[in-house]
């Protein structure tokens, strides 16, 4: 569904990309793992156009990328951090963000009673916790029951219970044969989710493949020791 | 289009409810109202509102401008992560917030106005071109701003460059030309005042209203070049073609860089 060829992306000397080679399957879950700096972000920006690659090609659905916004219909997106106008309130941000796309019939609501958001139905953006900002912002991105949910840190500011309802909801797409590509740093909180696992380290794919072959080939117990291992290895 | 539309109407909503449009509002209503009070002479009134206008608009809409920018900035990222054109989300930012600071201007001059309706004779056709070049310092000043955040990430720079710009061109720029005349005194410069004073939106703006008022001891050195050169209506005409260049330059360079930036 998703493939980079030769992608890099340069900012100033730093690479934040280096030649990335990725195939990500339809109806895969992918965890996009990788210390801070390492391109997951600019990886995730440069698939949904908001940041574009010095090099290289990036195909979604069979069209190349190039500047064209269409494709985008298809995607729902968490960003790291998420703001609205401020003076608006919840229920007005719903309403907004799906008056800004085209007329659906059916939206998907789940996450919105699952958070309990109508209860901050009237409050205004400014006024929420970060926690609940996030809420909505997740909330968001699965109201037009999108083929490829891509969730970049979704869970940082979210508690326990919030973080678990996201976690259930992620695996129920998956099982309908969603794409789903998402990041965290915490690699223990998301490993029962993921089937395949992406690596990144200084912009380039150190290892891409699922849990069960990332832990055998490197003879450790469990994901962070498996990759705590890649990343030593790297830096000798 | 539509997408265009929705953009505009949701900054509408947003800033229309913030507590600096509702103190800008109150700002001129209250500085038209108190000049309605201590003064009977509408030109007179309208001579003291343009100063303060022409200090004031740009100072806020650079200022706010770039704030509201940055601000905004994750609501475009996830408003670009959605099938919409960059140069439309750009555009509904620019007209969402152009609209409503001018709005707060007109709104809050006019309400005083309504309230003395009665005691004004005439002076009516100054108020229009008052109006007019509160819009265009208005428009000119708030694609100054979107144009210098969409060339800095960084925020403080940004504003920075912002207050600097207002500085620039409300008071740097008149000691400048002020300095230049002195020392070129021996020589014909009317040609060149009038380039000088072209290159300046709040020296345009100021010549539009005085053109009108037709008080020569107002007008200064560029204004009286005007009049003496272009006549009343010509020079009139010159001067809003010359604001309509400088509220388009800024805003289409911002639109460029904005349609190639990386987010």
């Amino acid at each position: 569904m998703i493939t980079f060829k030769n992608c890099s992306k340069q900012y100033g000397t730093l690479k934040a990309l280096n030649k990335v080679n990725l195939n990500i399957l339809r109806g895969s879950l992918t965890f996009l793992v990788g210390p801070n700096a390492s391109g997951k972000t600019t990886l995730i920006k440069s698939l949904l156009g908001l940041v574009k690659p010095t090099s290289g090609e990036i195909i979604v659905n069979g069209r190349t990328l190039n500047g064209d916004y269409d494709y985008r219909k298809e995607i729902g997106y968490v960003s790291q951090i998420a703001n609205f106008p401020e003076n608006l309130t919840v229920e007005e941000t719903f309403r907004m963000v799906k008056d800004l796309r085209d007329k659906q019939n059916n939206y998907d609501e789940e996450l919105i009673s699952d958070f309990h958001l109508e209860l901050a139905f009237d409050k205004r953006l400014k006024t929420l916790s970060g926690g609940t900002r996030q809420k909505v912002n997740v909330a968001v991105a699965f109201l037009f029951d999108p083929n490829l949910i891509i969730l970049d840190e979704p869970t940082a500011g979210l508690d326990p219970v919030a973080s678990s309802l996201l976690k259930d909801k992620i695996m129920k797409e998956s099982k309908k044969g969603k794409t789903i590509i998402f990041t965290s740093h915490i690699l223990s909180e998301m490993e029962e989710l993921a089937q395949n696992i992406v690596f990144l380290l200084e912009g380039r794919v150190f290892f891409n493949g699922t849990i069960e072959d990332l832990i055998n080939s490197t003879n450790q117990q469990n994901l962070e020791r498996a990759i705590a291992s890649i990343m030593n290895g790297a830096e000798k | 289009m539509k997408i265009l539309f929705k953009i505009i109407k949701y900054q509408f909503h947003d800033l229309s409810r913030s507590k600096w449009i509702i103190i800008y509002t109150s700002f001129f209503f209250l500085l038209s109202y108190s000049l309605f009070t201590f003064n009977k002479d509408f030109s007179r009134v309208l001579i003291s509102l343009m100063n303060v206008v022409l200090i004031i608009i740009p100072l806020v809409s650079t200022i706010f401008g770039t704030i509201h920018y940055y601000n905004s900035k994750e609501y475009i990222i996830f408003v670009l992560s959605q099938p919409i054109k960059r140069s439309i989300l750009f555009l509904g930012l620019y007209i969402g917030l152009a609209i409503p600071l001018a709005l707060s201007f007109v709104v809050g001059v006019s309400i005083p106005i309504l309230f003395n309706l009665g005691n004004i004779k005439g002076g009516f056709d100054v108020l229009i071109f008052l109006f007019l070049a509160g819009f265009f310092q208005t428009i000119i000043f708030c694609s100054i701003a979107f144009l210098i955040a969409t060339l800095n990430e960084n925020k403080m720079l940004g504003l920075g460059f912002a207050t600097f710009s207002w500085l620039a061109f409300g008071a740097f720029y008149d000691g400048l030309i002020l300095f230049l005349l002195q020392i070129l005194q021996d020589y014909p410069i009317e040609k060149l005042s009038i380039a000088l004073s072209m290159l300046n939106p709040i020296d345009l703006a100021r010549l539009l209203v005085v053109l009108k008022l037709d008080i020569s001891a107002l007008m200064g050195y560029t204004g009286a070049v005007f009049q003496k050169f272009f006549g009343g209506s010509f020079g009139t005409i010159l001067s809003i073609l010359s604001l309509t260049i400088w509220a388009i330059l800024p805003f289409y360079i911002g639109i460029r860089k904005f349609s190639k930036k990386d987010f």
